[in-house]
């Protein structure tokens, strides 16, 4: 799976779990960017993507990215 | 049904509130407890309730409940849900000094004590998973200082504490890692990066445990099972099959999986859910392996109700439910037939349908993680319930053989006993005050200690009522507080009675003793109040009807009765 193709189910996690169908995310962007993502839903986020691609991020990972790109080079380095 | 997940409950509580009741909860946490609430107050909209939460500050459990004063005791919450984790219990361990270490499960029972005595309200208190830290091994159980040891031995005096005080109830969180697994339960980056030690998807799990218990408290609780018979109380299919080739029984097979499921009904009947049938069958044909099959356990005494003919299920429920007059919402149905269930589910909205597995060998284990029949009160009359239904269907019988209905009450010799609260009939009254909804004028829920400081206040008097006839015991099926407002009045705090003893003359019974007790007590009126609520219609003009005048000027449901001109009513019960 390429990026891109990460990227939009990435994107369709996000509309679901913060329940805002209008959101839009890119590579760049970071929690700033939207209102609904806060600390709190960010792990909602987490446990919601290792689920969908069945994954297991450690604890260290999950506190080290610092936009949706380096997450989703995070879920394309893991071994499937 | 199914236990919802944490982004559905989320999502409930965007919803509208306004038009359901509102019950108040403060939840107090040793660990981050965000997700908690809201998924506690989810669930409360699942079923029916708007859940008002006050979340404590982290880690405030001591100071918001041994401070009088604390926001905890001003928000006069009706349910106090107290979590302390066993992560942190451990963490306290470890900092012990080796040789207080068995002291830890003490302290710790020391301190929830405390909490029994200061908290008026109803205490909801979660019990402990156990986290095996593997510092002794298996030797652990050897040990009085380790922690395996110290968790255990709390988790059982947790038991006894709850017998000892009415108002604490425990919560068995313990009960989901038993069935889920620690994996399951605890997620090691939720914990690293919120500080809560319950994963996203064992929070609905525990929420619905807490919320199980406060439904119970108010009244709402299953009381009724519904069986289907072809493959869900034995394999195979009777009409088809014969006696002697459906599977049921131990030994190789599936027919240990029905056996077990049997047993499992018959435990429920024994701690007094009513076991009803719901069957498309002949009646002698569903009924032959209940009477001739040496490997059933369901037996027909076990069964209040057997419906078995080729009409559809949802009417036969109906049929069920006027029989035994509870509502749809206290009633399982379960029914290996996925069209059958959808049926009923279209038609009688209400009653809980659980999604039986396909494999009949999974049965148990799925009903074990609904928790379907959480309570909270258990008395020695409970068991007896099928028995008094059994015989209500045999009044209703003898019913239609009289044309004056005068002459068919005459004909029950009726008895009542009648008595005041004592310490053998608190637990009775009380699961009656938490039981009764269609015949109950103002709907006061009390615990077993509320009744008995009522019962110690001379301001109150009450009277409880047993009716027996020829065809048996009823049990204690009637409770009466009143109110001492003044010299001259009465207020009838509590008027409440078990719908089985329905269309009697209990309610002129009763009405005659309350009226003896006033007259021989110097009292000059009885005001009642009548407190509509979804389900207590039957009793709307309850006062009307024995002769008391509205309260026109209150605005409130207010009946007064002048003592002075009441004539005794007539009724054809006598007392014991």
């Amino acid at each position: 799976m390429d990026n891109k193709e990460i990227l939009n189910q990435v994107q369709e996690i996000f509309r679901d779990i913060l329940d805002e169908e209008s959101i839009i995310i890119t590579g760049d962007t970071t929690a700033n960017d939207v209102e609904e993502w806060d600390s709190l839903t960010h792990i909602q986020l987490v446990v919601a993507i290792e689920k969908h691609f069945k994954i297991k991020f450690t604890s260290k990972e999950i506190v080290s990215w610092k936009n949706v790109g380096e997450m989703i080079d995070n879920i394309n380095g893991k071994p499937k | 049904m199914s236990i919802p997940t944490f982004k559905e409950l989320k999502k409930n509580i965007k919803k509208d509130l306004t038009s359901i009741p509102t019950i108040k909860v403060a939840l107090l946490g040793d660990t981050a407890t965000q997700f908690l609430a809201i998924a506690i107050k989810g669930i409360g909209i699942e079923r029916g309730y708007n859940i008002e939460l006050f979340e404590a500050d982290y880690d405030q459990v001591e100071r918001q409940l041994l401070d009088s004063t604390s926001e905890l005791y001003s928000f006069q919450a009706d349910y106090v849900v107290v979590f302390q984790s066993t992560h942190k219990l451990l963490s306290t361990f470890n900092e012990t000094d080796v040789d207080k270490q068995r002291n830890i499960a003490d302290d710790r029972l020391e301190f929830i004590k405390m909490i029994c005595n200061s908290v008026q309200s109803r205490l909801i208190y979660f019990n402990y998973p156990e986290i095996e830290d593997a510092v002794f091994g298996s030797y652990t159980n050897k040990v009085k200082s380790s922690f395996s040891y110290q968790t255990r031995k709390l988790n059982y005096e947790l038991m006894n504490l709850g017998q000892l005080y009415p108002n604490l109830f425990i919560c068995d969180i313990a009960a989901i890692q038993n069935k889920f697994g620690r994996d399951m339960m605890f997620d090691s980056s939720v914990y690293v990066t919120t500080e809560m030690v319950l994963s996203i998807d064992s929070i609905p799990y525990v929420a619905s445990r807490t919320i199980d218990i406060i439904c119970a408290a108010q009244g709402k609780f299953n009381k009724c099972l519904i069986l289907d018979l072809d493959n869900t109380v034995w394999g195979g299919v009777i009409g088809d099959d014969g006696l002697e080739n459906i599977q049921i029984g131990h030994g190789l097979g599936i027919g240990k999986a029905f056996s077990e499921f049997q047993q499992w009904v018959k435990k429920l009947k024994n701690r007094g859910v009513i076991i009803a049938v719901c069957s498309k069958n002949n009646e002698a044909t569903a009924k032959e392996p209940f009477e001739k099959h040496p490997d059933m356990i369901l037996r027909l005494n076990d069964i209040a109700v057997f419906m078995a003919n080729w009409d559809n299920k949802a009417d036969n429920i109906r049929k069920i439910q006027s029989i035994l007059n509870i509502g749809f919402d206290s009633m399982v149905f379960l029914d290996d037939n996925p069209f059958e269930r959808n049926i009923v589910r279209q038609n009688v909205p209400g009653v809980t349908i659980p999604e039986l597995p396909e494999d009949p060998g999974e049965y148990l284990e799925y009903l074990y993680s609904l928790n379907l029949f959480e309570t909270v009160s258990y008395s020695d009359a409970d068991a007896d319930r099928t028995k008094q239904y059994q015989v209500e269907a045999q009044r209703v019988t003898l019913l239609k053989s009289f044309t004056n209905e005068d002459d068919f009450l005459k004909s029950l010799d009726m008895v009542s006993e009648v008595k005041q609260f004592d310490k053998f009939n608190t637990p009775r009254v009380s699961q009656l005050s938490q039981r009764s909804n269609q015949f109950n004028l103002r709907t006061v829920r009390y615990t077993e200690a509320h009744i008995e400081r009522i019962s110690n206040d001379n301001n109150y008097q009450n009277f409880s009522f047993t009716l027996s006839d020829k065809f048996g015991e009823n049990g204690l099926i009637c409770v009466i507080i009143l109110e001492k407002k003044d010299k001259e009045t009465l207020f009838i705090n509590t008027w409440l009675m078990s719908c089985r003893v329905l269309k009697r003359g209990m309610e002129n019974f009763t009405l005659n003793t309350i009226i003896e007790y006033a007259q021989k007590n110097g009292f000059k009126k009885i005001i009642g109040e009548f407190i509509p609520t979804p389900k207590n219609i039957m009793v709307e003009n309850h006062y009307q009807q024995l002769g008391f005048l509205p309260l026109n000027a209150t605005g409130q449901n207010l009946y007064v009765l002048d003592i002075d001109n009441y004539t005794s009513k007539e009724c054809f019960i006598t007392t014991k």
